[in-house]
């Protein structure tokens, strides 16, 4: 049997967890968000795909002054070549567009432009299109290299401290193209 | 004192947590069979169970020319809240079922409002002899034969499909609202089935299942006010099969489009302000604006109604066959369309 004294610290413990999720986040607790969300986008290794490479001497390194913004409306993409043997996938240089089975994808416009990018996105939007794999939760499907099948793992308070970080990054005008279906000559390569 | 405190605490602490106790994981699991759902009589499942109803929307959804049953239950002594007339408030126990048939039963559709007031979403599959129907996995099922569907295949639905669609709208029951079950049927509708027509606002509220439905909507039961016929069944086909998610207060309201009716506001304005003559984000279909009035072939949303590549297609989900009927419809509205000179004459 319970004692009262066990009965009133449950009590209060169920009732604190209550009004925890009802309060706005302290200013500290959101530095914290922030700070996981900039730690999660860095160590996912989002900036390989969605930050433009550029050359240097030392090689390929991302371009931060395009940080996040996808694949750059200027670089215009021809066809690309047929893999053969067991090649499967092409990327451009910039490591933005990737030809495979599926078509062409080119990575999105992560900054909070508000015409090319997340601005006008909520944090739901943002966590259905990475939890099902859906532009917007319920569009196209996101097309590879995109870890979806990983990332639908990350927690709801991950994908959150994500969208914080990436609403906080400098806004990047950059129209994205849309992705390009197979070729019916890749797509059977690909089968 | 000690006695008399306990259980009245204990009673605290239960009503404190039982939001807790009864989350998802702790329901009753979805019954295997569809005849266990409490749609039918009995296990032969010849005849419906009593208090289960038939309906049928104005403006259905366009599934592949699959032929559709619906019906509806509520627990008995309950009622639909209809307070806020474009967002229902079913109550807890409601049960939906959509049966689709290409020459036989493939699949019924099922939806629940649990005790939680959580909604869950299932499929079960009739067996080619039509005596069983099992409850799908929750990953769907890419591809079943079904020789009169198109192509001659049939795709049941992930759970996430269902939501994707059901959860963009204000209330996950898409075809069971005001404007669909008016009594002012639009005549010009695609693939409307009448049967089912009699179910309609004034007789659920005549049998109690409807309450507090604004008396106006009774006296004048909704109807799009559109600029002629035609456009009025454009405007019921796009908000039948696209409004679900394109509105302007669920997740994609960040698009700024809108192709539902509101039956409190009887203009279709709002649909037509975010359409004719926007310019469209999306560029993969050839055309700048969402709707170009007088020209369907340089309108993006007819052009990605019209295509079945998968990057492109509208709606995303739910269809692999273009539907012929509905897009002569919308392209005759769009070449009705007056122009932006002759609008502002």
């Amino acid at each position: 049997m319970y004692s009262l004294k066990m009965l009133m610290r449950i009590a209060l413990v169920v009732a604190a967890s209550f009004a925890r999720g009802a309060e706005p986040p302290a200013a500290g607790a959101a530095d914290e968000v922030l700070a996981r969300g900039t730690y999660l986008v860095t160590v996912a290794g989002c900036n390989d795909c969605h930050t433009p490479m550029k050359m240097t001497a030392e090689g390929p390194k991302p371009d931060m002054d395009r940080m996040l913004s996808g694949h750059p409306e200027s670089l215009v993409m021809t066809p690309a070549p047929k893999p053969e043997g067991p090649w499967l996938m092409t990327a451009a240089i910039t490591n933005t567009a990737f030809a495979g089975p599926w078509g062409v994808s080119f990575t999105a416009n992560l900054t909070p432009d508000r015409e090319t990018g997340l601005g006008k996105w909520t944090v739901r939007n943002f966590s259905e299109t990475i939890r099902t794999g859906r532009h917007l939760g319920r569009g196209r499907e996101i097309l590879p290299p995109m870890p979806i099948p990983m990332y639908k793992n990350f927690t709801d308070s991950d994908l959150a401290a994500i969208f914080t970080y990436l609403k906080s990054i400098p806004a990047v005008k950059n129209r994205v193209p849309e992705p390009r279906p197979p070729a019916p000559a890749l797509a059977s390569a690909g089968s | 004192m000690r006695r008399i405190a306990h259980p009245l605490l204990l009673s605290a602490i239960v009503a404190l947590c039982a939001p807790v106790l009864l989350r998802a994981a702790d329901l009753p699991t979805l019954p295997q069979h569809l005849r266990d759902t409490g749609l039918y009589a009995d296990a032969s499942m010849s005849q419906l169970r009593e208090g289960v109803l038939a309906f049928s929307p104005q403006y259905p959804l366009w599934s592949d020319g699959a032929v559709k049953h619906r019906w509806i239950y509520l627990p008995p002594g309950t009622s639909i809240d209809a307070s806020r007339p474009d967002a229902w408030d079913f109550p807890r126990g409601t049960k939906l079922w959509k049966e689709f048939r290409h020459g036989r039963a493939i699949e019924t559709r099922f939806i629940e409002r649990a005790a939680n007031g959580e909604w869950r979403f299932a499929s079960y599959v009739w067996t080619a002899d039509g005596q069983d129907a099992l409850l799908a996995p929750a990953g769907g099922i890419r591809e079943i034969p079904a020789a009169e569907a198109p192509g001659a295949r049939y795709a049941i639905p992930a759970e996430d499909d269902c939501r994707a669609c059901h959860e963009g709208a204000p209330v996950p029951v898409l075809g069971f609202s005001a404007l669909q079950l008016s009594s002012d049927r639009d005549p010009l509708a695609p693939h409307a089935e009448a049967g089912a027509a009699a179910m309609d606002l004034r007789s659920l509220v005549a049998r109690g299942a409807l309450k507090n439905l604004p008396s106006e909507l009774l006296a004048h039961p909704p109807r799009i006010e559109a600029a002629n016929p035609e456009e009025r069944a454009a405007l019921g086909y796009l908000h039948g099969n696209c409004g679900n998610c394109h509105n302007d207060d669920g997740p994609l309201a960040v698009l700024e489009m809108t192709l539902a009716q509101r039956v409190g506001s009887a203009s279709p304005d709002s649909v037509l302000r975010s359409v004719v003559d926007v310019r469209s984000d999306f560029r993969g279909a050839g055309g700048v604006a969402r709707v170009a009035p007088g020209h369907p072939g340089a309108s993006v949303l007819a052009l990605r109604m019209r295509s079945r590549e998968p990057l492109q297609q509208m709606p995303p989900l739910g269809t692999a066959a273009v539907d012929t009927e509905a897009m002569s419809l919308i392209a005759r509205w769009i070449e009705s369309l007056p122009n932006q000179t002759e609008r502002t004459n």
